[in-house]
């Protein structure tokens, strides 16, 4: 096993709370640390990819959320399937799409378990369509980290469900021909229309203001699970600089700029927020 | 925790099994409806929620197999039943249950193929269940009950190989046992099961563990498959299982499993009447598959005639167990079934094609 | 010397006739035999012919299929069409008089015509039809007892029921009485 364990910073500072004080009597406020759950070593992810900041906003919940000893995540096929190398908790892994279907069986058999699965979109929107609708319908009880890039990144860069209309990709290299192709899928649009989902959101990390209303949403999601809610997920739309053909700069802008444009971002549905306004 | 009754309890195969995996202790069933095993489904639908375990009818045999993976990597002792096209959709994950190391039993109620076949009862799931149904290098112990209560049987000590080698286990029958009632003497057993030093449970208080089948460097995944060949190895010198009816005068025997087994046994019954030293060898473990004990038999043996509900699958391990000994096969495919006296004939074809010089 | 008794019981779907079988498999097992059931399953069974093959023996049985039997019961022409040939030489067949008009082709067989539709409306229930049948069979070959009959048929279904199905039992049993000793 290749888990790196001993590289996590025990009582990380995430803890947020009040500023902490040296021992020294030193008067600095440590306003930013690192998370306790986060391994300390760099990630194989490419310069300007999404998944490090993404990590590193779940290391930073489950840490403020107490959720370290109780969660079991489920990492998919993707570039994102060494999540577990990098978050200091039990995982699962689970084969292409269907992580949805394997959070299920851990979650029924689990019932005290925080559980959340971590998909890209060609993972959660194409191959394991079924799944996620599925256990969506059903409402299951667990949290979905759906992170949109609009392309197959692990895999070289070819087109994804997801990939915007004209997009160059390797497998579209003459641009997404929505006569050839079809449309971008809205897929968290679709799941928000099920009543097994109690909360869907869509955010970016194209900024640090961008950044922190995902990490909202996120801890909105993982409130939601323990509130005893049904499926939350959270669709963050990121960057694939390389399968993109950009500088990590012109990816993040390309996400405030134009794929926003197709993804628009905002709380899709809130019900339990709903039903605690109507109530 | 073994229930005994005093009489038995005439059961039909697909209840038969669900209950003994309830006895068994199972704690979570996952399934998709069809034919011919749907019953199976049926009966932990009913029974499961009242004992206050699980049960989940999946959206596909896709969605079943993968709910049982995540739920085996939480040490539950773990149910999925199917049938032949079912299993097709079971392989992918049955690969990453291989190499993740996951205790599973699944059930395989074997019905006509190719394709959507007959809902008939078959044995054309040989091949798939002891040599493939996914990619990459493993095998997964599968076993053959020859009758209900042997399936009753078998179904608890599928569960004790899954958890002591870390593995899935298929047990292998077909549309008759499903369907068909025979007495069942309710004597169940509890497995040994402890998946406590790898069961993900959350890292509380130890290091977090990671169930996976990913080995990205080569080296890595070198190593690893060499950790499972030499699993598969130890299972295959301490696991294999056969049983022989009327071997000691035999010249001629008939070599099957399942429902197979069971037709030779009639018609080994009506040769003997005609004076044809014959008897029976019945591999229980399809995979590890008794070659050795096959082997050092057939030295004394004139032929052997194997029996199957298929076209030739488990001939082909039959013919590489043996040398010198002619191998005739008798099988039918699609749902249909050997009649004993095809098989008499097929004894007398070898019979007398072998009959020594005078 | 071992005894192997095959039965085989076909008709319409909704005749009771899987129901019967197991009533006569029950039987065996309750009289310490070996048994099986086999049904016909898969769309047939709804509506269309369904059959049961019931063994019972003294000793472990082989095959549940089986290519000869001793016992046949046909409540419908399709049936008789398709199972008369599987009866062995001197094999018992059930006819049920009220649907075959026909005549069976083989002349070596003991033929038993019972009136089970006409029967099961005196009884006041259709679907006691295939244990009028079972009950006229049993009594021309006691492959098992009655008394094991009727207490496999008094653990099934509710006492209305259970006290129609032990008429048709009657009924049946009477009709198969050999009349000539």
């Amino acid at each position: 096993m290749t888990t790196p364990r001993n590289a996590l910073v025990p009582g990380g500072a995430a803890d947020q709370g009040p500023a902490s004080t040296t021992p020294s009597g030193d008067s600095r406020r440590l306003i930013y640390g690192h998370p306790s759950l986060l391994a300390e070593r760099p990630t194989h992810y490419c310069p300007g990819c999404g998944h490090g900041i993404i990590h590193r906003l779940i290391a930073e919940l489950l840490d403020e959320l107490h959720l370290g000893p109780t969660t079991i995540g489920v990492a998919s096929v993707g570039c994102s399937v060494f999540a577990y190398d990098y978050l200091g908790i039990d995982f699962v892994e689970s084969p292409h799409g269907r992580a949805p279907a394997v959070a299920t069986g851990v979650r029924r058999t689990r019932p005290d378990a925080f559980v959340f699965t971590y998909q890209g979109d060609g993972d959660l929107a194409a191959i394991g369509t079924a799944e996620i609708i599925h256990a969506a319908a059903r409402g299951e009880r667990i949290s979905v980290v759906f992170v949109n890039n609009g392309i197959y990144g692990m895999t070289g860069g070819q087109m994804a469900p997801t990939t915007l209309l004209g997009q160059h990709t390797t497998s579209s290299p003459e641009g997404r021909d929505s006569s050839l192709a079809g449309y971008p899928i809205p897929i968290t649009e679709m799941l928000a229309l099920l009543p097994g989902v109690s909360y869907a959101a869509r955010g970016s990390i194209a900024d640090p203001s961008q950044i922190g209303k995902t990490k909202v949403m996120l801890r909105r999601a993982f409130e939601d699970q323990l509130g005893g809610g049904r499926t939350s997920i959270v669709e963050i739309l990121s960057t694939c600089p390389v399968g993109w053909g950009m500088t990590p700069q012109e990816s993040m802008d390309h996400v405030a700029n134009e794929v926003v444009g197709v993804y628009p971002l905002g709380v899709l549905v809130d019900r339990r927020a709903a039903a605690a306004k109507g109530a | 925790m073994t229930a005994v009754a005093e009489r038995p309890r005439l059961m039909k195969g697909n209840e038969a099994m669900a209950d003994a995996a309830i006895e068994a202790g199972c704690d979570a069933y996952f399934g998709y409806p069809i034919t011919p095993q749907a019953e199976l489904l049926e009966r932990m639908a009913r029974r499961m929620p009242e004992l206050g375990r699980v049960f989940v009818q999946a959206e596909s045999e896709v969605g079943a197999i993968n709910m049982a993976l995540g739920a085996a990597a939480t040490g539950a002792k773990v149910l999925v039943s199917t049938s032949s096209p079912g299993m097709s959709l079971m392989a992918e994950a049955m690969s990453y249950m291989a190499g993740s190391e996951l205790p599973i039993v699944l059930i395989n109620v074997m019905r006509g193929g190719p394709g959507l076949g007959s809902i008939g009862p078959s044995q054309s799931d040989y091949f798939q269940a002891t040599k493939g149904h996914g990619h990459g290098d493993y095998r997964v112990p599968v076993l053959a009950p020859s009758s209900i209560s042997e399936a009753v049987a078998l179904v608890a000590d599928s569960f004790e190989l899954a958890a002591r080698y870390r593995t899935p286990v298929i047990l292998l029958a077909d549309g008759i046992q499903g369907q068909a009632m025979e007495p069942v003497m309710p004597t169940f057993r509890m497995p040994d099961w402890d998946t406590a030093s790898w069961e993900l449970t959350g890292a509380d208080g130890r290091e977090p563990r990671v169930v996976k089948s990913l080995h990205l460097r080569p080296e890595d995944l070198e190593v690893h498959n060499a950790h499972l060949q030499a699993k598969f190895a130890t299972i295959t010198e301490r696991e294999v299982r056969w049983a022989g009816e009327q071997l000691e005068d035999a010249e001629v025997v008939v070599v099957a499993y399942g429902t197979a087994a069971r037709v030779a046994r009639t018609a080994i019954e009506r040769a003997r009447a005609d004076g044809l030293h014959v008897g029976l060898f019945r591999p229980i473990t399809l995979w590890p598959f008794p070659s050795k004990a096959l082997a050092e038999l057939a030295p004394r043996l004139r032929a052997i005639v194997v029996v199957e509900l298929s076209a030739g699958q488990m001939v082909e391990d039959v013919r590489l167990a043996v040398e010198r000994v002619p191998v005739f096969f008798h099988g039918r495919t699609g749902g249909m079934v050997p009649t004993p006296s095809e098989v008499v004939d097929r004894l007398r074809v070898a019979w007398a094609l072998t009959a020594p010089t005078p | 010397m071992t005894m192997e008794r095959a039965t085989i019981l076909s008709g319409f779907g909704g005749q009771g006739l899987l129901f019967a079988g197991q009533v006569l498999a029950q039987a065996g097992m309750l009289e310490g035999k070996h048994v099986s059931w086999l049904p016909s399953y898969g769309p047939e069974m709804r509506g269309g012919t369904a059959s049961c093959t019931v063994i019972v023996a003294d000793r472990p049985i082989g095959s549940p299929v089986v290519d000869r039997a001793d016992i046949v019961i046909a409540l419908n022409p399709p049936s008789l069409a398709k199972f008369e040939g599987l009866l062995a030489p001197g094999g018992l067949l059930v006819l049920n008089d009220s649907l075959i008009e026909a005549v069976p082709g083989r002349t070596d067989l003991e033929i038993l015509r019972v009136p089970c539709s006409a029967l099961a409306r005196e009884v006041g229930d259709e679907r006691v039809i295939s244990v009028i049948a079972l009950g006229a069979a049993i009594a021309r070959r006691p492959i098992v007892g009655e008394a094991a009959v009727r207490e496999a048929l008094g653990a099934k279904g509710r006492p209305e029921v259970v006290d129609a199905n032990l008429r048709a039992l009657a009924l049946g049993l009477e009709r198969g009485a050999p009349v000539v000793a």
